[in-house]
């Protein structure tokens, strides 16, 4: 990706190698694709409790009076609707109404902080800066991100660190323990937090999870893992050339104050609640595996896969595909020049462990 | 480190072909191959009586991750094929050299073999994929 340079590393290098990580160049990064197998990896999530660095994602905090003003326009969810340590996901629209990239968006006691993705970086801060507002200054945090998921994440946390993770803490909310930031939010369909932190604290809550017993996944697993959950990958779900209508973020557009002109609202307005496509799920009936870019016919037209994966907790294949809206029932995807039987059904396939589809 | 057996022949494209004793090549990927493609999910074999050219696609393997082509190492007709990998295609990763193999050619010319990589020869092309 960014070819200019030598890839970067995060602080938690040396802990992947020493887990005996396959690293790879990821979107300009030297990350861990798996740490021998991506299937296990894959299933210490769905069953017990997995550990990601996540921290070559871009995290900017915003602050000053312009602050909401300023993200009220970028984003086309309402960050007016957070309540202190509240979380929202949303989109960053350009003009003509394409997805820039898709973030978290957290209110802070002083401000907001956002998670942008990794390959986003540049474009997003290039964004900011020509929207930017006088009352406003935003900046990049050079902090550890960890992603602990599963269904004993909580559980092994509260076990290494009493009190990091309070029992009552609500999906899409934070909370603060010395100087982490632990957001209760994850990108696997199962509970867990993302926590960011300096990053010394970074390796050594790495290296304490580990002696905890806590699967390092790499980004192989977290790619199947978000998948099966009915997550958007941005640059393959999602990207500038398609309207979030057509997506399934269309519940992430705030339409509501009216007089709210974000970004990119006249160029989709007129698509509101009649959008042509969808994004939604489809299910392999034949042996093979759905890939992106793949064709799929359908009786009401042609379609597209955006992201195709073998799913480990079904043991088939699955992908995520825009479709003609009226698509339904029974469908075929082009494999090398064969014609596979598959299934239209409506994301997520896994959740919290449990098989949603099959 | 991954394994080479001194007794196979290799294609640069990561096959393997062993003359067995009835006078058929058996063929599979390397252990190298399984390694970097992780989980093996799904083998697309060719069909028994099936022409395979040397350098030509003769089948496909996906892993989670990706599709990768199998390349025919010489040129004969598919005399088997090991459908257990239908079922059980992670043999393909435990036992690369054994249970997972793909399939069996009956050589047109088993001098092409003579013509394939030796163990030491395809050692030093996965050394030099890694640096």
């Amino acid at each position: 990706m960014s070819k200019e340079s030598a890839p970067q590393k995060t602080p938690l290098y040396d802990e992947h190698l020493a887990a005996g990580g396959k690293m790879v160049d990821f979107a300009g990064w030297l990350m861990p694709v798996n740490y021998g197998s991506q299937i296990e990896e894959h299933s210490a999530v769905r069953t017990d409790v997995g550990m990601f660095d996540v921290s070559h994602m871009t995290i900017i905090d915003v602050h000053g009076e312009d602050a909401q003003a300023f993200l009220q326009q970028v984003v086309a969810n309402d960050v007016a609707k957070l309540s202190t340590w509240g979380a929202l996901y949303g989109a960053l629209l350009n003009e003509s109404g394409g997805v820039l990239d898709d973030l978290i968006v957290y209110a802070l006691p002083e401000g907001f902080r956002c998670v942008v993705n990794a390959s986003t970086r540049t474009k997003v801060l290039n964004w900011f800066e020509q929207h930017k507002m006088p009352a406003m200054t935003f900046a990049q945090q050079p902090l550890v991100m960890i992603a602990v998921q599963g269904p004993e994440a909580i559980n092994r946390l509260n076990a290494c660190y009493p009190g990091s993770v309070p029992e009552d803490l609500a999906p899409f909310n934070a909370a603060v323990f010395g100087d982490w930031m632990v957001g209760r939010t994850g990108y696997t369909g199962e509970d867990g937090v993302e926590i960011m932190l300096p990053a010394a604290q970074g390796v050594s809550l790495w290296q304490d999870l580990r002696a905890a017993g806590v699967q390092p996944a790499g980004l192989g697993a977290r790619d199947t893992l978000r998948l099966e959950a009915g997550l958007n990958l941005y640059g393959q779900d999602l990207d500038e050339q398609t309207s979030p209508l057509a997506s399934n973020i269309a519940w992430t557009i705030a339409w509501s104050p009216e007089d709210r002109d974000f970004i990119g609202r006249s160029a989709i307005e007129p698509e509101r609640g009649q959008c042509p496509m969808k994004l939604t799920g489809l299910i392999m009936k034949d042996k093979g595996v759905l890939r992106h870019g793949q064709v799929v016919t359908t009786s009401a037209g042609n379609g597209i896969i955006t992201s195709g994966t073998f799913s480990p907790t079904l043991g088939f294949s699955i992908a995520l595909a825009r479709l003609p809206k009226a698509a339904s029932g029974a469908c075929e995807v082009d494999i090398r020049g064969k014609a596979k039987a598959a299934e239209i059904v409506k994301p997520p396939f896994v959740r919290h462990g449990k098989k949603l589809v099959g | 480190m991954s394994e080479v057996p001194a007794e196979n022949k290799y294609v640069a494209t990561h096959e393997w072909a062993r003359l067995e004793e009835d006078g058929s090549v058996t063929v599979g990927i390397t252990d190298h191959a399984q390694n970097a493609l992780g989980d093996v999910v799904y083998v697309e074999l060719p069909e028994v009586g099936q022409q395979i050219n040397a350098a030509e696609e003769a089948g496909v393997v996906e892993s989670v991750k990706a599709a990768s082509d199998i390349y025919g190492p010489i040129t004969g007709t598919v005399v088997a094929i090991n459908s257990v990998l239908d079922d059980e295609p992670e043999k393909v990763n435990q036992d690369p050299y054994g249970e997972g193999w793909f399939f069996k050619l009956e050589p047109d010319d088993v001098v092409e073999l003579e013509e394939l990589l030796d163990a030491e020869a395809y050692t030093e092309v996965c050394d030099e994929e890694e640096h």
